[in-house]
């Protein structure tokens, strides 16, 4: 395998062709923040988070999907950087919401971002108010509050909860949903610039779209728009107790494939699903069946209306 | 999957009976690999095929025959394979040589083009995965159908590399497993023959016991043997044979007849209500720890997460109890001690430390010493220079049609399968709050409906050799003409297996669930017949 030669904030690193400048930072111990990247799925750029300074280059690049090339010489921590990554979380923390989203707070406290300088928060749209916008109808805002994407969650099924207004349009669920693994594309991003958000085929509830309840979405949604329903009814509840739970792996009761669930247990319930990237046999995934269909173990929970 | 030229799915709608392992297919075939799909109905699988080949139901061995041919006569044949691996060759050109391409079309109904072109794709492609489910094992002569695929695999040398192979896939989370632990009648854990006396003898000397030299009985042989009153009483562990068994009435008067029944089952299954004795059980796969093979023979860890309800208990403590009330104390094992000792016996799990599997994403067998990494890929021998041990034989199998024959009383194939939010007799799924749950229906090709009659969304009566159901007929056009298809998700309401027949593999033991002659009649109503549920007693 071909090594490649460059620089990341003065230390010379070799890393492998075909690279990323992220895998390059990550090898060398350096933390760069990201929100659309997962190892699972393929690059599409879009958080700008991950940005870094790559001299001769005239913006910065997204490190998650510039592969390295020999020579090349990179800073990861620069003014520049700092301040972009912070307006990128600014912007982001203004008009999302993310009280379930830790990581971006996480970073948004790391860069210093403050998100309230852009004023208050525009009011929530109604239900599905944001969904009919049309090509050219948005409205510049006049600068007294802060545009937002806050609105009611769509609840269409008992499975899974779809709440947009914490939503990032990082993609990842898109891509789940599409060609990095499902291929199902009951989901696209719609809309152009501030009114672009994901949507079912003409924003059909979930039961008369083309989604089979995988669940793989749920699985590398950053910010908890997306979240099984029994999280956010105990969420609603004032009854998600972290300190209460425990995380376990075993392996899908149903086909022979075997794929790895982990299992968020609470008060002896099972209250979350999820699939560890890292597992070969499934990679992130599973199926209806591994994703919801164990909850038999507690008995009947017949379909809602 | 992900480095192969080829995939051939034959026999199986892994898209939705395995949908993560058709990820990996789907990635192998985004970065360029052919796929096609053996298969009477267009499955959801089948539409991400390059070609499709819709053969009549029971006519696999014909259509094998006919893509060997092809290979043979293209001159496609891996020579120096063959000749290093494999025996019986020239015996099998001979056989397959009436099988032109004019004669597979007219017999299996695929376009001579069609079977041409997946010849040339196997016989042409570096490395190629022949994949099969159930539509391949469950017919009278399963086996058959089986060594009909390998003899396609070896034509070609594909197996035994990476990116080639014969994978049948399964369709429960231990099906492999099982077999593994020697819940098999003619073997003991590791698959050792036990009428073997050297590798019986291990067995004795660790259990202090003696196992029985003989074989015992397949499920198949046990009917037979309950209705030669040979078989009297009978203890079930999670299977519910009630329902899903082919002609599941005539099953259900054998089994109410024993002199004494138990199950052992995780609920009050339709089996379980007409059992003497029930045992609560737990749900192994996470009210208890142990170890399940998936079908790469992949040994992998279970946890438990939840304390079982009520009584419930777990298997290895009921076997344990049941043991000791007959009169032998096996004390309480842990499924840890189990194991341990279980690898003791068995060569191919030699290497598989307790510790080993719980600590990664589980070890493929065989992995003989604890240094091992484990076998990606099985069969690699055959392509040793010389061949390591013995060679792969071609089998000259015959096709020889359904048992159930269609007549004029009888003019339809029905055949049955899996939908991807749904498993079997629906024990398990048929708990959730499931959005795409629907009743079940009967599918026909909108002509056939059309020459019956019917519309779609009419109720008719579905009959076969055995009995009646009533169901609401849809319309598939994925569906040829003369072809019906059902699924026995939801016994209880659409009770399909009554209609399927109990003729069985006599290798296998496996029924032929998916070939039932059957005449579907108008009822003259529209929309589902009456919801038949029935409270569980």
């Amino acid at each position: 395998m071909k090594l490649v030669p460059l620089e990341i904030d003065g230390q010379a690193i070799e890393v492998p062709e075909g690279s990323t400048i992220l895998d390059a930072a990550r090898e060398l111990g350096v933390d760069t923040p990201t929100l659309c990247w997962a190892s699972t799925l393929t690059p599409v750029n879009v958080c700008r988070v991950c940005v870094v300074e790559l001299e001769g280059a005239r913006t910065l690049v997204p490190s998650c999907a510039r592969q390295v090339e020999p020579g090349m010489k990179v800073l990861t921590d620069s003014e520049r950087v700092r301040t972009s990554r912070k307006v990128v979380l600014e912007l982001l923390s203004s008009s999302v919401d993310t009280s379930t989203a830790p990581t971006l707070r996480a970073f948004a406290a790391r860069y210093g971002a403050t998100p309230g300088r852009f004023g208050p928060v525009a009011p929530p749209a109604g239900l599905n108010e944001r969904d009919a916008a049309r090509a050219g109808h948005h409205h510049s805002s006049d600068g007294a509050c802060a545009e937002s994407v806050h609105q009611p969650r769509k609840v269409d099924n008992q499975l899974y909860i779809r709440d947009y207004g914490k939503c990032i349009t990082c993609y990842k669920c898109v891509e789940a949903c599409g060609t990095d693994a499902q291929n199902t594309f009951a989901i696209a991003v719609a809309g152009r610039g501030f009114e672009a958000r994901i949507s079912t085929e003409y924003n059909v509830p979930l039961p008369d779209s083309a989604c089979v309840y995988c669940g793989n979405c749920i699985n590398v949604c950053p910010t908890g728009a997306l979240m099984f329903k029994s999280e956010a009814d105990l969420r609603d509840a004032g009854n998600w107790r972290e300190a209460d739970q425990t995380t376990t792996r075993t392996i899908c009761p149903y086909c022979g494939v075997g794929c790895t669930l982990e299992l968020t247990v609470q008060d002896n319930r099972i209250v979350r699903v999820m699939s560890p990237p890292e597992v070969s046999v499934t990679q992130g995934n599973l199926c209806v069946k591994g994703r919801f269909g164990v909850t038999y173990v507690h008995g009947n929970e017949p379909a809602g209306e | 999957m992900e480095d192969t030229d080829v995939v051939v799915f034959w026999g199986s709608n892994a898209r939705e009976a395995h949908p993560i392992f058709f990820h990996h297919a789907m990635k192998g075939i985004r970065a360029g690999a052919r796929c096609f799909v053996v298969d009477p109905r267009r499955t959801g699988t089948a539409e991400w095929a390059e070609g499709h080949l819709p053969l009549r139901v029971g006519t696999d061995i014909e259509l094998a025959h006919t893509l060997a041919r092809e290979i043979i006569h293209a001159g496609l044949v891996h020579e120096a394979f063959v000749q290093n691996a494999t025996e019986g060759f020239e015996a099998f050109r001979a056989h397959v040589e009436p099988w032109t391409l004019a004669r597979g079309e007219e017999v299996t109904g695929v376009p001579a083009a069609r079977i041409r072109q997946l010849a040339h794709a196997l016989g042409t492609a570096e490395r190629a995965q022949i994949c099969w489910t159930l539509g391949i094992t469950e017919h009278h002569n399963g086996v058959d159908n089986v060594l009909s695929l390998i003899n396609l695999a070896l034509l070609r040398g594909h197996v035994g590399r990476q990116g080639s192979g014969l994978n049948p896939l399964r369709g429960q989370n231990n099906v492999q497993g099982g077999g593994d632990m020697g819940a098999l009648p003619h073997k003991l854990p590791g698959f050792q023959d036990v009428e073997n006396d050297a590798a019986r003898a291990r067995y004795d000397a660790l259990w202090g016991c003696k196992v029985p030299p003989k074989k015992g009985w397949h499920l198949t042989e046990m009917f037979e043997a309950m209705r030669a009153e040979a078989l009297k009483s009978l203890l079930i562990i999670g299977e519910n044979p009630a329902q899903s068994e082919a002609d599941a009435g005539h099953i259900r008067k054998l089994l109410t007849t024993r002199d004494i029944l138990v199950v052992s089952d995780i609920f009050m299954t339709r089996t379980a209500e007409i059992a003497d004795v029930v045992f609560p059980a737990s749900a192994s796969w996470v009210e208890s720890d142990g170890t399940v093979t998936n079908s790469e023979r992949r040994v992998q860890r279970c946890r438990k997460a939840l304390d079982p309800p009520g009584e419930a208990r777990d298997d290895i403590w009921i076997l344990a109890e049941l043991s000791r009330r007959l009169g032998r104390d096996w004390g309480h094992p842990t499924p840890r001690e189990l194991w341990e000792e279980m690898r003791s016996l068995s060569p191919l799990h030699g290497g598989m430390s307790w510790e080993r599997l719980s600590e990664g994403e589980g070890i493929q067998w065989p992995c003989p010493t604890e240094g091992h990494p484990g076998s990606v890929v099985l069969h690699d021998r055959l392509w040793a220079q010389p061949r390591q041990g013995r060679a792969a034989p071609f089998s000259c199998t015959v096709g020889e049609g359904p048992v159930d024959e269609l007549t004029p009383e009888y003019p339809m194939r029905l055949t049955t399968g899996r939908r991807l939010d749904e498993f079997n007799t629906g024990v398990q799924t048929g708990q959730y709050a499931n959005p795409m749950r629907r009743r079940e229906t009967v599918e026909l090709c909108p002509a056939d409906l059309a020459a019956m009659g019917v519309a779609d969304g009419d109720t008719v009566r579905v009959t076969s050799r055995r009995a009646s159901v009533l169901a609401m007929a849809r319309a598939d056009e994925r569906l040829s003409p003369g072809l019906a298809f059902m699924t026995y998700h939801d016994p209880d309401d659409i009770d399909t297996n009554l209609l399927t027949i109990e003729a069985t593999d006599p290798k296998a033991g496996t029924a032929e669930f998916k070939a039932t002659a059957i005449r579907v009649e108008p009822l003259g109503a529209h929309g589902h017949p009456p919801d038949q549920h029935a409270p569980h007693a």
